[in-house]
């Protein structure tokens, strides 16, 4: 048994210790917001946070999450969901089908974390995630909108 | 348990599924869950009367007591928009409260029970609003005349005397008010207007508006539940491997080899072509079928590949039994008479629709019923599909549709993906299965953006002027695969969209005196399915470079020599030449920057798309900034309209750019997106949306922008290079400069 901390809550999983920790989550844990698009670290429809560092679930296995590494899913973003990039995502009708946003508002909070005003090019260069509706555009300004927001507020 | 975890809290906000929920709650609390919760959800949907807690006024609108409304929504949702916009069509006429609006999806069973009520329920060739405007709109209408009477009855007042607003009616001449869900019990008792009067577009408060989507906020909190997060008591997962060549078949397995490994539960073959591992959980499963031994007779298809696709193509350029799509006057005798003859081969490949959620269908079988859940763009062919497969009459089945996490062609025409599910689900009666296909799956077993090549050939006179044109394209048929009843005499009419004489859906924008289109049917055995855009993909990619290429010939600008020809099609001209206002078509574009531009018709729309690119000494292209337009006739949401268009070039210019299913060995070759690359944001341009509802008609959103947003950068790539890409995708040529 595996214990993992995930949005704070402390979790035994029975999984093979080289389970995707993408697979752990949805399928152990049973938190589904975390998506599964390739598998193979392409997408970022899997991202989670470790240690507040954006990571593809996909392609890290149990075993490599140590002890104490804190663990946060597009469910325990924010209580209420009312994080500044969850805020402008609804203000600016980012999502379409909707599937890999979680990944793409989990990269971005992952973003402004480390570099809160980015600019455009920086934001283009981080965030590599494939939206196949073809959201770039609104979550570009989205991310935009929540560093203007995170440094007033 | 897990699913239903939001929805106290977003009930105003989130598309929920009645047919879902109930069903779910019934699987929770059958004691003995497969005999006792089983059949409930069957029960359910097939009862006449809806609960007198939550009256439905008529098949479209339900009003609570709360004033809560729920408006009944046949299309799917698959990130389009069409859910919302349905839904202000709706409300519109019904003039109740937008913010207590929410929506839900009629079942297909219960479609089928209630004599198609909601009527056709598919979700294709951007036709969600287009189609059942009129009846949605008449639906909230025919409500709305309801609630009034009702209320007027209530106060013996005549109901003229009534007026409504924002769901309160209002007795005009004592001033009492009411509201709609005061009065719903009673509405949905009285007899249903014969006619009702719909509004002029130029009233519309809620319709046209740029309102925000009703499906958002699940979507921003890991909340909405897909297909492929699906969850029942007891549900076991499966994962499948086809052969990789289609028309190829399983030989030997050995199922021995994997049965022992973790959570493994069944190793099996469903069909001639496919082994399945089903398993606790989907990772077992798939790291079962990974190890499982399987010996396969890749069957006839083995040796094909993309070289000898190619050749069949290029055979169909010189044969001489075509198709014919569009001929008038006499294209052989204006060749002969040419001052200039012009002539060009294009060429696309295959390209897979690589939604971001995996195909994926939960099914669960009895010998008496049958019930799916599944993300599918076409309810009722999802239900045929599932009562086929089970071996069941479709009124012994259920389907529950849940939104998709994109469709874009592929989880409408064909329910493949479905049909397995439920042959899965068969093998082990009364137990819920979800498949859920690897993106290796997806990939190598899509139904394809279907193969062509095309051998343009053209006539100029002395002055430049074009006075013929023979438009050949050789290849592959989408409905000889997948809808043969809807060929006539032999012809494929879906291959010429675009290039139609005429009429309200895909007609060409030129007048070209001697002009023939024909089609020399080649059928490879690569499957092929309506990839979002279509046919219109091709087409406008063939004409509109050529037209640039014709330009180019006649030493004249591409635009005016366009616009030449577009006297008698102002609607065509329209859009072009806004976009070509936007850009600035008429001034020196910026230092390095190249431009390009065309137009084109489809799914009722006109639109064109202008591009600014750069490339690099090294070949590397840049595209700066897009100006698309659109006339739809009727614009029920501009801002999503605006994504529509936004999405359109994405998806478009990944296949462009990028994106190619090569075929070896009679099988696809790209895999995941590491081979099958699309477009991220580091490659994304700014798209400027020009929106020119011209009204008089409704023209779809979701895919005719795709078809010019590869011709306007390949235009602007010639610009810049006087290098023609004419054969998909770009990223094949090289365009440093020689
Ligand atoms: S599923 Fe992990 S990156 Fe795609
Ligand atoms: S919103 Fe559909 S894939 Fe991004």
């Amino acid at each position: 048994m595996a214990r993992l901390n995930v949005n704070g809550v402390l979790r035994e999983v029975d999984a093979e210790p080289d389970t995707p920790l993408l697979w752990v989550i949805r399928e152990q844990i049973g938190l589904t917001g975390t998506k599964y698009g390739c598998g193979i670290a392409q997408c970022g429809a899997c991202t989670v946070h470790v240690d507040g560092a954006a990571v593809r679930a996909c392609s890290v296995p149990l075993s490599a999450i140590e002890p104490g590494q804190k663990i946060v899913t597009i469910e325990g973003l924010a209580p209420g969901a009312d994080h500044p990039v969850q805020q402008a995502w609804a203000e600016l009708d980012v999502p379409q089908c909707g599937f890999c946003q979680p990944g793409m508002i989990m990269a971005s909070v992952a973003l402004l974390a480390q570099t809160p005003r980015p600019s455009d090019a920086q934001i283009r260069a981080e965030i590599t995630n494939i939206c196949r509706c073809g959201t770039y555009n609104r979550v570009l300004a989205g991310i935009k909108l929540a560093a203007e927001r995170g440094q007033s507020g | 348990m897990r699913v239903d975890r939001r929805t106290a809290r977003h009930t105003l906000d989130q598309p929920t599924d009645r047919g879902l929920r109930p069903s779910r709650r019934a699987w929770l609390t059958g004691a003995g869950l497969f005999s006792l919760g089983f059949h409930i959800p069957f029960l359910a949907p097939a009862r006449a009367a809806p609960a007198a807690a939550e009256p439905e006024v008529n098949a479209w609108v339900v009003v609570k007591p709360d004033d809560t409304v729920v408006i009944r929504i046949a299309r799917s949702e698959m990130g389009q928009g069409t859910l919302t916009g349905l839904a202000q069509l709706v409300a519109e006429e019904l003039d109740c409260d937008w913010a207590r609006v929410t929506t839900e999806y009629p079942s297909p069973g219960r479609n089928l029970a209630r004599k198609r009520v909601w009527g056709d329920y598919s979700t294709g060739g951007s036709r969600g609003i287009r189609e059942s405007h009129e009846y949605v709109r008449k639906g909230g209408a025919a409500a709305r005349a309801m609630l009034v009477a009702a209320a007027a009855k209530g106060w013996g007042v005549p109901a003229e005397t009534c007026r409504t607003e924002r769901g309160v009616i209002t007795h005009v001449p004592s001033g009492r008010t009411t509201t709609y869900g005061a009065v719903a019990a009673v509405a949905a008792t009285i007899e249903p207007p014969k006619d009702v009067v719909l509004k002029d577009p130029k009233d519309w408060i809620l319709a046209g508006k740029p309102l925000k989507r009703l499906d958002t906020r699940p979507k921003l909190d890991g909340s909405q539940v897909y297909g492929i997060d699906l969850t029942l008591p007891g549900l076991l997962n499966a994962a499948i491997r086809d052969c990789p060549v289609t028309g190829g078949s399983v030989t030997s397995f050995d199922a021995a080899a994997v049965s022992g490994m973790p959570g493994v539960k069944r190793v099996l073959q469903i069909g001639d072509s496919a082994v399945v591992v089903v398993a606790d959980t989907f990772w077992r499963a798939k790291t079962a079928l990974d190890a499982l031994p399987v010996v396969w007779d890749e069957g006839p298809n083995a040796t094909v590949s993309s070289a000898t696709i190619a050749e069949t193509l290029r055979a169909g350029l010189d044969a001489q039994e075509a198709f014919i799509g569009n001929t008038s006057g006499d294209v052989a005798g204006a060749l002969k008479g040419a001052a200039k003859v012009v002539e060009a081969v294009y060429g696309v490949p295959f390209q897979n629709h690589a939604t971001m959620e995996p195909m994926n269908a939960t099914a669960i079988w009895t010998a008496e019923r049958c019930e799916v859940w599944a993300p599918t763009q076409n309810g009722e062919a999802a239900l045929a599909a599932t009562a086929e497969a089970a071996g069941l009459p479709a009124t012994a089945c259920e389907v529950h549709k849940i939104h998709l996490g994109g469709g874009f062609g592929r989880r409408g025409a064909t329910h493949d993906w479905l049909r397995q599910a439920v042959l899965i689900a068969k093998e082990m009666p009364g137990t819920p299965v979800k498949l859920i296909w690897t993106r290796e799956e997806d990939m190598t077993h899509g139904r394809y953006h279907p193969v062509t090549q095309c051998r343009m050939r053209a006539a100029l006179d002395k002055d430049g002027q074009l006075t013929g044109l023979h438009m050949r394209i050789s290849g592959q048929s989408i409905l000889a695969s997948v809808a043969p009843q809807r060929m006539v005499e032999g012809r494929d009419p879906v291959t010429f969209q675009g290039l139609n004489p005429g009429g309200p859906e895909a007609a060409i924008g030129y007048t070209i005196p001697n002009i023939l289109i024909d089609h020399a049917m080649r059928n490879p055995h690569i499957l092929p399915g309506f990839w979002r855009g279509v046919n219109l993909n091709p087409n406008a990619l063939y004409l509109e470079c050529f037209m640039d290429e014709l330009a180019h010939a006649a030493g004249q600008d591409p635009l005016a020599f366009r616009l030449k020809l577009m006297g008698h099609h102002p609607k065509h001209r329209a859009v072009l030449q806004a976009v070509a206002d936007k850009i600035g078509w008429d001034q020196k574009p910026p230092e390095g920057v190249s431009r390009g531009l065309c137009q084109t018709m489809g799914f009722g729309s006109y639109v064109a798309g202008a591009a600014e690119v750069s490339v690099s000494e090294s070949g590397a292209l840049k595209i700066h900034r897009i100006v698309a337009a659109t006339d739809p006739g009727h614009a029920v949401n501009p801002q999503q309209i605006e994504a529509q268009v936004e999405g359109s070039f994405v998806y478009g210019l990944s296949a462009a750019l990028y994106g190619a299913c090569t075929v070896k060995d009679g099988r696809i070759e790209q895999t995941n997106f590491d081979s099958y690359p699309v477009m991220r944001m580091e490659a994304m341009p700014a798209v400027e949306t020009i929106l020119i509802p011209s009204g008089g008609f409704w023209g779809g959103v979701g895919e005719p922008t795709i078809a010019v947003a590869a011709p306007a950068v390949l235009n602007a790539v010639f610009a810049a290079t006087g290098k023609r890409v004419r054969h998909l995708p770009l990223k094949d040529t090289d365009l440093r400069r020689a």
